[in-house]
């Protein structure tokens, strides 16, 4: 557990006069549920952009796997098992939701087919089985666009495992998301990607959500890391309930 | 049985049952199945949410090929590959440099190369005799030269046959990873990325499909009018295969030959009938079918197949 996975020193950027990031240090381990909070505009998905290689920071280093990766494109970076999943779920949205996970396994798998299908016997078992680990087995053929936002977002996080990362960094997984079926949406998506085995980074405003599911909780606050450590131990910390979790509740 | 492959089929009889009952139609059938061909190209571009306001150029490199190369091999058994390898050449080239730009600006920088090509060919009179054109003659058939009215029967039958031939390629090519994965450019490009899929070269692949298939039609063309004139390079014409993509609707590889024919059985009667306004009639037409069947005549058909 204590191996590192991944590892960020020095991050920093900002946008005019806006620090997203001000000297950004964080390692992540081998296969823990990392959450990160913080209030809107404190910089956290400016960090997943900047570890998925859409944004580059003005300075600092980040290594996965021990080898760097900033200056990679975006597809080099998921190759070498970065995958992630975003705020508004991108779906392909004139596909079915089984043609979106079909190509998402075509994509690991070798796209570059043009005379066989995508819904071959072989990808559609291994779709409809990715589909059905994520409880979406019942609107795989509904086109994506058709789908609640609760459904929405976990076919985006399913796309995004049926690529095999090691590490998967996640938008704000419950967000726009009803309340009643928040819960049972990260129940479904923890027990996925435990059995996967797979690393979670994962953005969250939901405390509830954060206290019971992460190992660790990193706290975001004007471009910097304000607090690091287990989630009762964090969530506790008088500074970090004044200065944060209210501001990221009321946000 | 599915419903595709049996509404093609009946296409294919009726058009052959057409071009027996009225013979001079046979011309008109083969000019429309050779553009149907180009069409198909428009069509995966269109997939993925780009028009091409220029994909006449790769119809003129494909006939002017057949022009500049029938005196000396009028084989067209020969001369229909030589046409599709010269326009995929010019596609390959072409798309690595477009394929990096998308909507607007795809759609200009087509029609710019094919500006060009038309300013060439219309310029350069040593070599294409400009916009008096090249008459392109003698072709033989598998070394055989039969009467014209035979010529004229081959030529429909190997329209009808590449038709048929690119149109199963397409649904085949569209319904691949690579075809799906075209029409996510047009809705998730980003997705495509961060899926470690080179959006790119996906879009590149059938760009240079779309070239090739519009070098047949061209060759096609060419051989069935056997006169090339740079018009067929002019902007017009260019617009006229997105009008016919329009017409024909992108939802299958029939739209693009239902559209086709229906865009030159329009123009032949639309012009016996009111010679001085026949363009109105098709620009009322297009007006209709945007207005009141957004899928073309495809979209209507599959929609009445569903009722």
């Amino acid at each position: 557990m204590s191996e590192v996975l991944l590892s960020a020193r020095g991050l920093r950027l900002a946008f005019g006069g806006v620090k997203a990031a001000d000297g950004i240090d964080l390692d992540v381990r081998h296969g823990e549920f990392l959450a990160i909070i913080g209030p809107n505009g404190a910089g956290k998905t400016t960090f997943i952009n900047m570890t998925t290689g859409y944004l580059r920071p003005q300075a600092g280093r980040i290594e996965f796997e021990g080898k760097p990766i900033l200056g990679l494109s975006p597809r080099a970076i998921v190759r070498r098992g970065i995958g992630r999943s975003f705020q508004l779920p991108q779906l392909f949205t004139e596909h079915t939701v089984l043609e979106n996970a079909a190509l998402a396994i075509a994509a690991r798998r070798g796209i570059w087919s043009p005379l066989a299908p995508l819904l071959r016997p072989r990808w559609r078992d291994e779709a409809m089985d990715l589909l059905d680990r994520f409880g979406l087995r019942a609107v795989a053929e509904a086109r994506a666009d058709a789908l609640n936002e609760g459904a929405r977002k976990l076919a985006d996080i399913a796309m995004a495992v049926a690529l095999e990362p090691s590490l998967l960094l996640m938008d704000e997984p419950t967000s726009g998301v009803a309340a009643a079926e928040k819960m049972a949406i990260v129940e479904t998506l923890v027990r996925v990607l435990r059995s996967t085995g797979v690393t979670a980074v994962f953005v969250e405003h939901d405390m509830d959500v954060v206290a019971r599911f992460a190992d660790r909780v990193a706290v975001w606050s004007q471009g910097r890391i304000a607090a690091l450590g287990p989630p009762a131990e964090v969530l506790a910390d008088p500074a970090v309930r004044r200065d944060v979790i209210g501001i990221a509740a009321d946000a | 049985m599915k419903r595709e492959p049996l509404l093609a089929a009946l296409g294919a009889f009726a058009l052959i049952a057409c071009a027996w009952a009225v013979p001079w139609l046979k011309f008109i059938l083969t000019i429309a199945l050779a553009k149907g061909i180009a069409v198909l190209g428009i069509l995966l571009l269109l997939r993925a949410g780009q028009v091409s306001f220029g994909h006449s150029m790769f119809l003129a490199l494909g006939a002017y090929t057949v022009a500049f190369m029938a005196p000396t091999e009028p084989e067209v058994l020969l001369l229909l590959p030589a046409a599709a390898l010269v326009a995929t050449g010019f596609g390959l080239v072409i798309g690595l440099f477009l394929v990096r730009y998308r909507d607007i600006f795809f759609g200009m920088l087509n029609l710019a190369f094919a500006m060009v090509l038309y300013s060439l060919l219309e310029k350069l009179y040593a070599i294409t005799k400009g916009t008096d054109g090249i008459r392109v003659a003698g072709l033989t058939f598998a070394g055989t030269q039969p009467e014209r009215p035979v010529q004229e029967w081959v030529m429909f039958g190997i329209a009808l046959g590449l038709a048929i031939l690119f149109g199963l390629l397409v649904s085949v090519y569209l319904a691949s990873p690579m075809g799906r994965a075209l029409a996510g450019i047009k809705t998730r490009e980003t997705r495509l990325e961060f899926m470690g899929v080179p959006a790119r070269r996906v879009l590149l692949f059938a760009y240079v499909l779309s070239a090739l298939m519009g070098g047949v039609g061209g060759a096609l063309v060419a051989m069935t009018t056997r006169h090339v004139t740079p018009q067929i390079a002019y902007w017009t014409a260019s617009g006229e295969l997105v009008f016919i993509a329009i017409l024909g609707g992108a939802g299958s590889a029939l739209g693009p030959f239902l559209g086709a024919t229906a865009f030159e059985l329009v123009r032949v009667y639309a012009a016996a009938a009111v010679a001085e306004a026949w363009q109105m009639i098709l620009g009322a037409v297009l007006l209709v079918v945007i207005l009141f069947a957004p899928g073309g005549v495809w979209g209507l058909l599959s929609r009445r197949w569903r009722a």
